[in-house]
């Protein structure tokens, strides 16, 4: 299956995780927040100008960038 | 016998309910003020309960406890610096695994913990099944179920706390990272073992983890130590990037291995906050109701606010009169009067619209929406160099700066709140459409509305452009990350509401209300002095200082009074029509000031127009100023706002007057 990058994602997607390529603090955060490998997440919707997007992981909502998302690889679940 | 005192710190995510509990405990005994050399803000209160002083700190709330951001280092050098005698980490049910990871760091400090179970209720709702008695056994940790926003539980974690303090032992548990990262730990442990100085004030094992995920903050600690130089020679020959995400990895392995033993979670496909969301961020009525919204919280900030200004201000007036009508010498009845009440009079008239204000942040906050907020606007603030958080303080701007910038509190990230606290005066607050309307009024007949409208533009334009601009030279790099939680909506607590509004109406009144106050009796010197001489004439040293300014304002289409007036703007900018009919000696009558301005020769409506620029940018008034020293916390950015925006406003109304007359105005 190919790696493809979380903002390609479209509302209902499930995706897991495979490689957080976001460099400087928001890489900090993005782990602390459970965007780590592995972790599975959920595309729940774009805000209403397109940017940022809406996820659901570790059971709660999370909002980021597409400048961060389409750092952080995934692997989609069909 | 005083009571025996128990230090207690409260941790927890943000959105967990940390502040209704730390309300419930303490109720109305707590003190607001600051972290030591920082703008995060403390907050401690005292509960006396079964002959205890327990005493409560508020940690700012927080994900994690690494040096990401300014909170998260206040929160953990606490734990570490002061020892607190217990750490109650506030967990929200219905939210166990990221909750958890703050526990797994709160547990490397090595320090007494219980865990507040806050919003069992949501959770048990819902259809999740919690295990109490295994989560405590796994964890090492009394577990209280509480819900804050009700009282319920509150009796039951303080017993826990005495009883904590009671108990000896030391109840501890850590996770363990694997091989690989456990046997870095071990070495870098034992080479700060060698230092009995740091073994004594840090718990080494956190701090070698830390170290090895390259925490800046933790090696300044280590820096003085005379094992920094083993330190740092063995981090250089490791990935530190890589162990980062290794290590919250495995935080994250340990959770999920954890959170199957003490919960069952139902999942709902779509919760009511889901359906809620589905409205209020859809695609296309997002927008429109977040301006509607908008809309609403500043017309009962500012409108709503409106009559208590008034009787405030006519309350002064009042004052102003009675109090130093008897007096004598003259002069004291003047300091008295204009003076002294005249400037707590000012100081207070802004008093309602930030109770309001506040109070509607905290409601806007509590029910999950500002977050939404932030996530609708980003995009768009984003491209200007800001926070999607920076759109409300821009917004109040409109109403008042003082407030607004007060309002920028909810910005986490340094820079974007200094930006953003910095470009606020930009924004044409109410006060200068005044000045607006009788200059428009007197030149632009049917233009006028026009002409009002470009200002408000101008102003917007100029805070934009100055956002950018700033971004590219002294507050330099990227907006900070939007990384952010959205939290399910919940009805905002009306305590938590109201304690949010006290506190900062309050804090206001203390640290900005003394720089204003002292603002305003520095002018009432200036207007009153040398002693004999009208209030704020031409002989006056305010006019004096006209004067001697009017030929750099020349250029600008300015003449003295113009100059003068601009002066007494200072304390606030309505004031400016107030002095010019002062000085055109007509006192308060605005037919009369118009017909004035119309016939003196040295107003055309070009200068006219390049005085209302001026009024708009330069420099904010007294009590904005005092509010940017009091928030950023030094003097440096409130004169830096001051110069920045008179060079500004004269370089603009130069444009404006001198572009004027050669297009033949």
């Amino acid at each position: 299956m190919s790696e493809i990058t979380l903002d390609t994602l479209k509302p209902g997607d499930m995706a897991r995780i495979t490689k957080v390529r976001v460099k400087g603090p928001a890489r900090r955060k993005l782990l602390d927040m459970g965007m780590v490998a592995g972790s599975e997440v959920e595309l729940v919707r774009k805000a209403p100008l397109g940017d940022p997007i809406e996820f659901q992981i570790k059971g709660y909502h999370l909002s980021i960038r597409k400048e961060e998302a389409s750092q952080i690889f995934v692997q989609k679940i069909e | 016998m005083g009571n025996t005192k128990i230090r207690v710190a409260l941790a927890g995510n943000p959105n967990v309910g940390k502040t209704t509990l730390f309300n419930a405990i303490t109720g109305s005994r707590q003190h607001v003020g600051n972290w030591p050399g920082v703008t995060v803000e403390k907050k401690t209160g005292v509960k006396t309960y079964r002959g205890y002083d327990i005493e409560i700190t508020d940690l700012p709330g927080t994900y994690s406890l690494t040096a990401y951001s300014m909170d998260e280092i206040v929160a953990r050098d606490y734990i570490i610096e002061e020892k607190p005698d217990i750490v109650i980490q506030i967990v929200d049910a219905s939210n166990l695994e990221r909750n958890l990871y703050l526990t797994t760091q709160l547990m490397e400090l090595e320090t007494e913990m219980i865990i507040a179970l806050n919003m069992c209720d949501l959770a048990l709702e819902r259809g999740d099944k919690l295990y109490i008695d295994r989560m405590q056994e796994i964890l090492a940790a009394p577990i209280v179920q509480t819900v804050a926003s009700r009282d319920i539980g509150i009796d039951e974690l303080l017993d826990r706390v005495i009883e904590q303090k009671q108990d000896d032992k030391y109840h501890g548990r850590e996770i363990g990272y694997g091989d690989v990262i456990e046997s870095k730990v071990l070495e870098i442990e034992k080479i700060l073992l060698t230092d009995p100085s740091l073994q004594k004030k840090y718990p080494l094992r956190w701090m070698s983890i830390r170290l090895l995920e390259g925490d800046g903050n933790v090696k300044a600690k280590v820096e003085k130590s005379p094992v920094s130089k083993a330190i740092n020679q063995l981090l250089a020959s490791i990935d530190q990037e890589e162990y980062e995400a290794e290590i919250a990895d495995k935080r994250y392995v340990a959770i999920n291995a954890i959170f199957p033993q003490i919960c069952t979670r139902c999942n709902v496909r779509l919760t009511k906050s889901d359906m809620i969301d589905r409205v209020l961020t859809n695609k296309y009525l997002g927008i429109p109701i977040f301006l509607a919204l908008m809309w609403g919280a500043f017309e009962l900030t500012f409108a709503f606010a409106t009559p208590f200004t008034d009787m405030i201000e006519r309350v002064f007036v009042w004052l102003a009169v009675n109090v130093s009508s008897g007096l004598e010498p003259q002069w004291l009845a003047s300091l008295i009067g204009d003076g002294i009440i005249g400037g707590v009079g000012a100081v207070l008239t802004f008093v309602p619209n930030i109770f309001i204000l506040f109070f509607l942040l905290s409601l806007l906050e509590g029910s999950g929406y500002l977050a939404r907020a932030a996530f609708i606007m980003d995009r768009l603030m984003y491209k200007i160099g800001m926070h999607g958080k920076s759109f409300i303080p821009l917004l109040m701007g409109f109403g008042c700066n003082v407030p607004a910038i007060m309002a920028a509190r909810s910005i986490e990230d340094e820079k974007d709140r200094l930006i953003t606290i910095l470009v606020v005066p930009f924004v044409s607050c109410g006060a200068r459409l005044p000045i607006y309307i009788l200059l428009a009024g007197a030149f632009f007949g049917r233009q006028a509305g026009t002409v009002v409208f470009f200002m408000y533009v101008l102003g917007i334009v100029v805070a934009v452009i100055s956002a950018k601009l700033l971004r590219s030279t002294i507050v330099k790099g990227k907006p900070a990350p939007f990384i952010m939680e959205m939290p399910p909506y919940r009805v905002p607590t009306l305590r938590t509401s109201i304690v949010h509004m006290w506190d900062n109406g309050a804090m206001y009144i203390k640290k900005a209300g003394t720089i204003i106050l002292l603002g305003v009796v520095i002018i009432w010197s200036l207007a009153s002095f040398p002693w004999g001489i009208e209030y704020g004439s031409e002989g006056s040293y305010v006019g004096m200082i006209g004067h001697f300014f009017a030929p750099l304002l020349e250029p600008l289409g300015f003449d003295w009074k113009m100059t003068v007036a601009l002066v007494f703007g200072l304390v606030a900018k309505e004031i400016v029509v107030a002095s010019m009919g002062v000085l055109y000696g007509v006192g308060d009558n605005p037919a009369a000031l118009t017909t004035s301005l119309i016939a003196d020769p040295s107003i055309t409506a070009l200068s006219a127009l390049s005085l209302m620029v001026f009024s708009l940018l330069y420099m904010p008034c007294v009590a904005t100023l005092g509010v940017i020293k009091k928030e950023t916390g030094s003097w440096k950015w409130a004169i830096f706002a001051l110069i920045y925006g008179i060079v500004v406003a004269w370089l603009i109304a130069f444009l404006v007057y001198q572009g004027g007359k050669l297009l033949g105005y």
